[in-house]
């Protein structure tokens, strides 16, 4: 019994989700049935926030109690989670709608001069700039590996990388703008374009073609219940 | 079978934690009891699918898919024919794909060094294939690493992923045999926000320097800051997407990066079950199809070049690229 409700169940459901899927797409009398298949996934999902908040906060709070490794950070955490929570929620200097001035806690949470609002803009806009940002030394260090000339193929990735990189810039239009206009595949945009719209693509779409076929593939074993790992019911 | 009871116990590994025991009490649940979730869920939704009906007047087939459909029907009959094919002992030989045969050799590199293993299964949700496919190979990897008695850390994105993620670890624990050595607590969710989940997961690494890190799911900007964090720890890296976009970063910093399909075919090949590699088999069909369709379409936009306007190669090429290949739209 327990087998059939771990592992059986879930899979039939997973089966009979998938199916309601593709026949929905080819048949629009099942579309409500697709909607239906959608609208249950929000549910789940909506329960399973509450259950990762829940779990937020035990595990940060188990490590503050614990005065495990890093301690502080969880105590950071939970702060800043409990601290936007409440504000959230209680709509702190968040003014009452127009429509109804009379009454409290009618705007909305996310009204312009509320302290959701406020955190919002002055501690999160910054914090998730300031993480996107780290990307440009990541792209350089990254780059100063993949493109170090020690064989012939990094060589030519080189070559086509400093290609398509002046191609992108002014000082690749600049530097070739002598260039007779016959010749333009010629000059760095010339290339670059050649480059992306040929090379490029074609690599692309080769990869997409085995993405779209491993999709398949896979769809087809969880909806046939050969795969079900996902579930932790391998053997 | 084992059955399972949720205990709070002492885990072997780390510390206090939520582990899993034999339990001799059964689960007092009858068949009856499945269908009355039947009826108490089911009945009312299929109710109200029924209210929101369309109209009667739509078709029952939408015949601007039809070739879509065919071409599905293809596939998908290709892949299951091989499946029946492979029960029967038809040869399922798949190449070697390095990224995952170096699983072992990651999970035995963090057990020898005495350092964890990091799992991220991407930032999206249960909806994505991805980190479905992300799931399957987190089974095989926790399996793997139940055996050797290493530490395995998944930080989620996404509490449904979360759920999920512990459920396939339970799973594996309980397969290698050692049920007791399960951590719910290394499993956990963290935040939805993108850029919050690597700041957690980066800060993580640079602090407890796992020695295998798995990237293995949907990736977006944060690509490469999960992986060039991985690569100045020293880890040893494994990524795969699908997101073809943040394959050169990943292929760029990692030592092993599933490309595209090879994620797709990462939990079949891990399995070995002949059934799963049919599967796989069954695919190549698929690709045989593709370049068919290539080269028709090569051929009859070669033909319709040096044939005059509204003849009849250029109405057919109109027809393969409007209808055939764009789904009807």
């Amino acid at each position: 019994m327990q087998s059939l409700l771990r592992n059986t169940v879930p899979a039939l459901i997973a089966g009979i989700a998938g199916v309601v899927m593709i026949v929905a797409f080819f048949v629009p009398v099942a579309k409500p049935l697709q909607q239906l298949a959608e609208v249950w996934f929000t549910i789940l999902a909506a329960m399973a926030f509450l259950i990762g908040g829940t779990n937020l906060f035990l595990h940060h709070a188990k490590k503050i109690a614990q005065q495990q490794a890093g301690w502080g950070f969880s105590a950071v955490t939970l702060v800043a989670f409990l601290g936007t929570t409440i504000v959230g929620l209680l709509k702190w200097g968040v003014p009452p709608a127009e429509k109804y001035p009379n009454v409290a806690w009618s705007g909305s949470y996310q009204e312009e001069g509320s302290a959701l609002w406020w955190l919002y803009e002055y501690v999160m806009n910054p914090v998730i700039a300031t993480m996107f940002a780290l990307l440009a030394f990541y792209v350089a260090s990254a780059a100063y590996r993949a493109f170090r000339a020690k064989n012939t193929e990094a060589m030519l990735l080189l070559g086509t990388a400093f290609i398509v990189l002046l191609g992108r810039t002014y000082a690749g239009t600049v530097m070739t703008s002598w260039v007779p206009d016959e010749y333009s595949a010629l000059t760095f945009p010339g290339m670059t374009g050649v480059i992306m719209a040929i090379f490029t693509t074609a690599g692309q779409r080769a990869i997409m073609i085995g993405i779209a076929l491993g999709i398949a593939a896979i769809s087809l074993r969880i909806i046939l219940g050969l795969d079900r790992s996902y579930l932790g019911a391998d053997d | 079978m084992a059955k399972i009871g949720f205990v709070t116990a002492r885990s072997a590994s780390d510390g206090v934690g939520i582990g899993i025991r034999k339990s001799s009490r059964s689960v007092a649940c009858a068949p009856g009891c499945v269908i009355a979730l039947v009826l108490l869920f089911v009945a009312p939704s299929l109710l109200h699918a029924a209210d929101r009906a369309p109209a009667a007047d739509l078709p029952w087939f939408d015949w601007s898919k039809s070739w879509f459909a065919l071409i599905l029907l293809l596939v998908c009959g290709a892949v299951i024919v091989c499946t029946e094919m492979a029960k029967r002992g038809w040869s399922t030989y798949v190449r070697p794909i390095a990224g995952l045969a170096a699983i072992d050799d990651a999970v035995g590199r963090a057990t020898e060094m005495g350092r964890p293993i990091l799992y991220v299964p991407g930032i999206m949700d249960l909806d994505q294939i991805e980190t479905v496919a992300g799931l399957t190979v987190l089974a095989h990897v926790a399996r793997k690493a139940a055996e050797y008695d290493a530490v395995i850390e998944v930080p989620t994105s996404r509490s449904l992923v979360m759920t999920a993620a512990r459920e396939a670890l339970q799973g594996a624990y309980l397969a290698a045999g050692r049920p007791e050595s399960f951590n719910e607590d290394r499993v956990y969710y963290v935040t939805d926000d993108q850029f919050g989940y690597v700041a957690y997961t980066c800060g993580w690494m640079a602090r407890e320097k796992p020695a295998a890190c798995f990237y293995l799911g949907k990736f977006f900007a944060e690509s490469l800051l999960f992986a060039e964090t991985g690569n100045s720890i020293g880890a040893i890296q494994l990524a795969g997407t699908a997101e073809a976009a943040q394959l050169p970063f990943f292929v760029a910093a990692c030592d092993y990066t599933l490309i595209g399909e090879e994620l797709f075919a990462a939990s079949a090949y891990l399995s070995g079950e002949p059934q799963q590699l049919g599967t796989l088999k069954g695919q190549d069909f698929g690709k045989l199809l593709a370049g068919g369709l290539l080269i028709f379409g090569c051929l009859l936009a070669t033909l319709a070049a040096v044939s005059p306007k509204n003849s009849l190669p250029a109405r057919a090429l109109s027809y393969y690229t409007n209808v055939v290949l764009d789904k009807g739209e």
